[in-house]
């Protein structure tokens, strides 16, 4: 027990009584949950094809091993004392001297298991589910060719994620979010053979490494200001206040750099481009990539590093940053929800929605309620993700279009649906609807008690009025694709039919998860999931409501039924409502939407086409004239320029997008330049740095 | 004998070695040139061995090493020229632009 | 080590009696206008640096290099090139347009110099130490003894080279009678 442990002791010890337990053999055995799955994954891979079931058997057993480890210690940590153990295994040292002369000790490179609350959740999360959800596509992958491969690289990509939640350091967290983030492109990439599905890899994998930049930044910034990379240490430091210690010094910059790592990973606006296309994978990696692993690692993130976030004098700060991020992903995204005919997709931009849900939640310093939804979203998405895979197997088809009317043909795949969009929008009393309660109930607290530098009261109660707007929004578009989905008249080709056992059992085990775990953290009532999670966290930090505020419930759920009501209104009755539906189509609104802001446009034309494809003619000119450069650069500008203004007049209406797509394709032109294919020429620029590189050494 | 004189000598075989990598078109006569470079190296491990008198022969031996990668380089450098040559008819560094996308 | 002193020692003038022609071969070696030239002096060059490791007092080392460099790199060279039917004549442009060769020697003398000045700036005047040559029993003993497990790393290179090797350069059987069809110009994908 360290310093800031002790110090969380005392904290606790004024609001609630706290004991801890050291979780006993079993703690000391969760190293097990990790190494397990990543050793398995190997295993597949070389004896997975000769094995009975081809490595199905092995990749759902490493799950039921990580599924009851992870619940037993669920169940002791959430009905028994919390539990709280750091296992450690001391690797190398790293030296000082390069890391700033500030620090006087090496830093240890350390693996370890983090048994607390938080780690805890995750297991039983990410074992439950991503169980159910293996079980699941065992049916799902029937003979598909690359079976035994999908089954290894799920497995990896589970115990990725179990290496990152494991993690008690911040290498050992990257090293997880990496592993993830491979394993996440073999699966997104699995039908590799059309390119779109390839490119959506490999679209996801880049979004992530972007963002994986500001979490190496952070991380850095965060281990050699402490001058350990362990949360406890970190924890430790921030325990004493920030007054001018080197993290408090850096914290602001930090807290900015952790989080685009973790809005990298969690899909936040605007690197969100790559989760709907994510969807190109089978379904059973996206229900497990939008439930339990992958999208909620950077929620993790930032629910491991809360004290940092809500600590006066450290990255308090960021908080508005991170709510106002978090904010526009929960309306914009929800929105698109809306006009999207792949049942995948809308489900895939309501978790996009609900990310944006979380992220609030954290920027709001509500710790529990942030996680508690992550918790529970994590059932009831990934048994939307499950039931629609149901839907796309019987009638070989993804888009809504084709569906429709299949409550007959697929009854247990229709209630368990109707059950899980239920949850998702917020309806007494499933899941979703206490955990986003809380949200509700959290921000609207924090709303009254922002400091101006974290973003004021103002901020506060209009992020609240967005939150219930997309409640609002949420139950709207589940009933759309309810509606669309299972009632009206079959429009598809194929013949319907359920789907065998293997995979609507899965289905009715989400659907309890779906209707129970809501119960685990009934404001006033239960608490269960505010002991066990949120225990370690300094109480007084974590804004969680002691009872329910009743108003603020009556509104939210107001929202979802008028959401429901509305998209009743708009597609359930057909005929006479088509009208209405035209009326939807509002002209600006709905391109908008349709096109998803034009972000994918901006993103494609603005940044990847310059830099590599075939570029339009201005580039070709450009090009030509290299050797040129000097003499006609003067030219070039007043030209470019010319053209610039005469495009930005043209455009009109897409101008200000076009003319900032074109200002980078500029910039993208000059630096294809450089860009020539030829070996030798990027042979003369790799020796010339070396060569200043080495000067600059020799002369500083 | 000074020091210098050697690692001087090596710093210029160096140089021609990477002059010939960037300016030469045919992929052998490139090839040829990084051993230029390695025996360059050779020269700067041996000088030192002899300079620090060491007594494991520490740069000796690596120059050995460097000897014995050096022909293994130019067996699978070469199998890829004659790869390249195979497909395209030609062993020219200049149509490889195939990292231009 | 002053100039004058050096200039006073008689084994640096066949240090420069070797260094010079070997300069010259390396030169030649990179500017040469003849494929099989370029080979023949990297041959110089190679024996003007078993000739130094010899003035060194390293004769392991030397003979070495002859036999491995000079013996066999050098032929394997002379097939690359018949192999893959280098342009033999003078007329062909072996090296790269001026307006490349330019920036490559700025480069490369920039990193001549910046080498130059940072080992003068370091070893200014050092002198070798006059020590008795080194026996190649004396290597075979550090070899086998401190430097086994770099030596068995290299030796598991070689094999990998060499699977490698065959590998690459191997035609498939059903590749081949596709070559007899696609004889004509084709840019593969």
């Amino acid at each position: 027990m360290n310093a800031w442990f002790a110090d969380l002791m005392v904290l606790a010890a004024e609001g609630k009584e706290i004991e801890l337990s050291d979780g006993g053999v079993l703690a000391d055995f969760v190293w097990l949950i990790p190494v397990v799955p990543m050793v398995m994954a190997f295993v597949i891979v070389f004896f997975g094809k000769r094995s009975p079931l081809k490595g199905w058997g092995m990749a759902a057993g490493t799950m039921g091993f990580v599924a009851l480890y992870g619940t037993v210690l669920f169940l002791m940590n959430t009905f028994g004392d919390p539990i709280y153990h750091e296992g450690t295994v001391h690797l190398a040292d790293i030296g000082s001297q390069t890391l700033g002369a500030h620090i006087g000790d090496l830093m240890a490179i350390e693996w370890g298991w983090m048994v607390d609350g938080l780690s805890i959740m995750m297991y039983f999360v990410v074992g439950v589910v991503g169980l159910l959800v293996f079980i699941y596509a065992k049916g799902y992958m029937h003979g598909d060719i690359r079976y035994t491969w999908f089954f290894a690289s799920f497995t990896l990509f589970a115990g990725g994620m179990l290496v990152l939640v494991s993690a008690p350091n911040l290498i050992q967290l990257i090293v997880g979010w990496e592993l993830v983030g491979v394993a996440s492109y073999l699966l997104i990439g699995h039908y590799w053979e059309e390119h779109e599905n390839s490119s959506a890899a490999i679209k996801a994998f880049l979004t992530n490494k972007v963002a994986d930049v500001g979490l190496f930044i952070g991380a850095i910034m965060v281990g050699t200001s402490v001058g350990s990379f362990r949360f406890s240490e970190i924890m430790a430091v921030i325990g004493e206040g920030g007054g001018d210690s080197a993290l408090s010094r850096f914290a602001f910059w930090a807290g900015i750099a952790l989080f685009i790592g973790a809005m990298g990973k969690s899909a936040q606006f605007p690197l969100h481009v790559w989760l709907p296309d994510a969807m190109a994978g089978p379904t059973p990696v996206s229900a497990l990539m939008h439930a339990a692993t992958m999208v909620t690692a950077g929620v993790y993130l930032i629910g491991r590093m809360f004290p940092f976030y809500n600590y006066d004098g450290f990255a308090d700060e960021t908080r508005w940053v991170i709510i106002i991020i978090g904010a526009l992903t929960l309306l914009l995204t929800g929105l698109i929800a809306l006009v999207q005919d792949d049942i995948k997709k809308v489900l895939a931009y309501s978790t996009l929605s609900q990310l944006g849900y979380m992220v609030v939640a954290m920027g709001a310093g509500a710790y529990t309620a942030g996680l508690f939804h992550l918790f529970t979203h994590a059932f009831f998405k990934a048994l939307l993700f499950l039931g629609a895979g149901s839907v796309i197997h019987a009638v070989h088809s993804n888009n809504m279009s084709d569906m429709g009317g299949l409550r007959k043909y697929m009854p247990q795949t229709y209630w368990t649906f109707l059950i899980g969009s239920a949850a998702l929008a917020g309806i007494f009393p499933l899941a979703g609807f206490w955990s986003k309660d809380e949200i509700l109930a959290s921000v609207s607290y924090a709303g009254s008690n922002y400091t101006t530098a974290q973003g004021g009261a103002a901020l506060g109660n209009f992020v609240l009025v967005i939150a219930i707007l997309g409640a609002f929004v949420t139950a709207f578009y589940m009933t759309r694709a309810v509606s669309l989905t299972f009632f009206g008249e079959y429009k598809g080709k194929a013949h319907p039919h359920e789907s065998p056992k293997v995979m609507t059992y899965p289905l009715i085990g989400l659907a309890a998860g779906s209707v129970v775990m809501g119960f685990l953290n009934m404001p006033g009532i239960t608490s269960f999931f505010t002991d066990s999670v949120g225990a370690r966290i300094l109480a007084p930090l974590d804004h969680h409501p002691e009872s329910i505020d009743v108003v603020l419930a009556l509104i939210g759920t107001a929202a979802a039924v008028g959401g429901i009501a509305v998209g009743y209104r708009l597609w359930f009755a057909d005929k006479e409502t088509q009208k209405l539906r035209d009326t939807f189509h509002i002209p600006v609104l709905y391109p908008l939407l349709e096109r998803k802001y034009y972000i994918d446009d901006f993103y494609m034309d603005g940044i990847v086409r310059p830099v590599r494809g075939p570029v339009a003619n201005a580039m070709n000119w450009f090009n030509g004239h290299v050797l040129d450069f000097v003499v006609n650069g003067a030219g070039f500008l007043a030209r470019g320029v010319g053209k610039y203004v005469y495009a930005f007049d043209q455009r009109g209406l897409d101008g200000a997008i076009n003319a900032s797509a074109g200002a980078t394709g500029a910039s993208g032109g000059f630096l294809r330049v450089f860009q020539t294919g030829r070996v030798q020429q990027y042979a003369v620029m790799i020796f010339a740095g070396t060569v200043l590189l080495v000067a600059g050494f020799i002369i500083f | 004998m000074t020091i210098v004189q050697f690692l001087v000598l090596g710093a210029a075989m160096f140089s021609f070695g990477v002059y010939g990598v960037l300016t030469r078109r045919n992929a052998v006569l490139v090839l040829l040139s990084v051993e230029l470079m390695l025996a360059a190296v050779n020269i700067n491990l041996v000088a030192f061995d002899r300079f620090l008198a060491d007594q494991l022969a520490g740069g000796q031996v690596f120059a050995l090493f460097v000897i014995a990668v050096a022909a293994a380089e130019v067996g699978i450098g070469l199998a890829i020229v004659l790869l390249i040559f195979r497909n395209r008819r030609n062993a020219n560094v200049d149509d490889l632009d195939l990292m231009k996308l | 080590m002053t100039f004058t002193d050096w200039v006073a020692q008689a084994e640096n003038y066949v240090f420069l009696a070797i260094a010079i022609p070997m300069l010259f071969s390396a030169w030649r070696v990179v500017a040469s206008q003849n494929v099989v030239h370029s080979v023949l002096y990297l041959v110089g060059a190679l024996a003007g640096s078993a000739a130094l490791f010899l003035l060194l007092g390293s004769e392991f080392v030397a003979w070495t290099v002859v036999l491995v460099y000079i013996g066999a790199v050098v032929v394997l060279f002379l097939f690359g090139i018949m192999i893959t039917r280098a342009p033999l004549g003078q007329d062909v442009e072996l090296s790269q347009p001026l307006r490349q060769r330019l920036p490559a020697a700025v480069v490369s003398g920039s990193l001549f110099l910046l080498m130059t000045g940072a080992m003068f700036d370091a070893f200014g005047g050092d002198v070798i130490p006059e020590t008795e040559a080194t026996r190649t029993f004396d290597v075979g003993i550090s070899i086998f003894e401190r430097w086994v497990i770099p030596f068995e790393v290299v030796s598991v290179i070689l094999l990998a080279a060499l699977v490698g090797g065959i590998v690459l350069a191997r035609r498939d059987p059903d590749e081949m009678t596709e070559e007899v069809v696609s004889e004509s110009e084709e840019v593969p994908q």
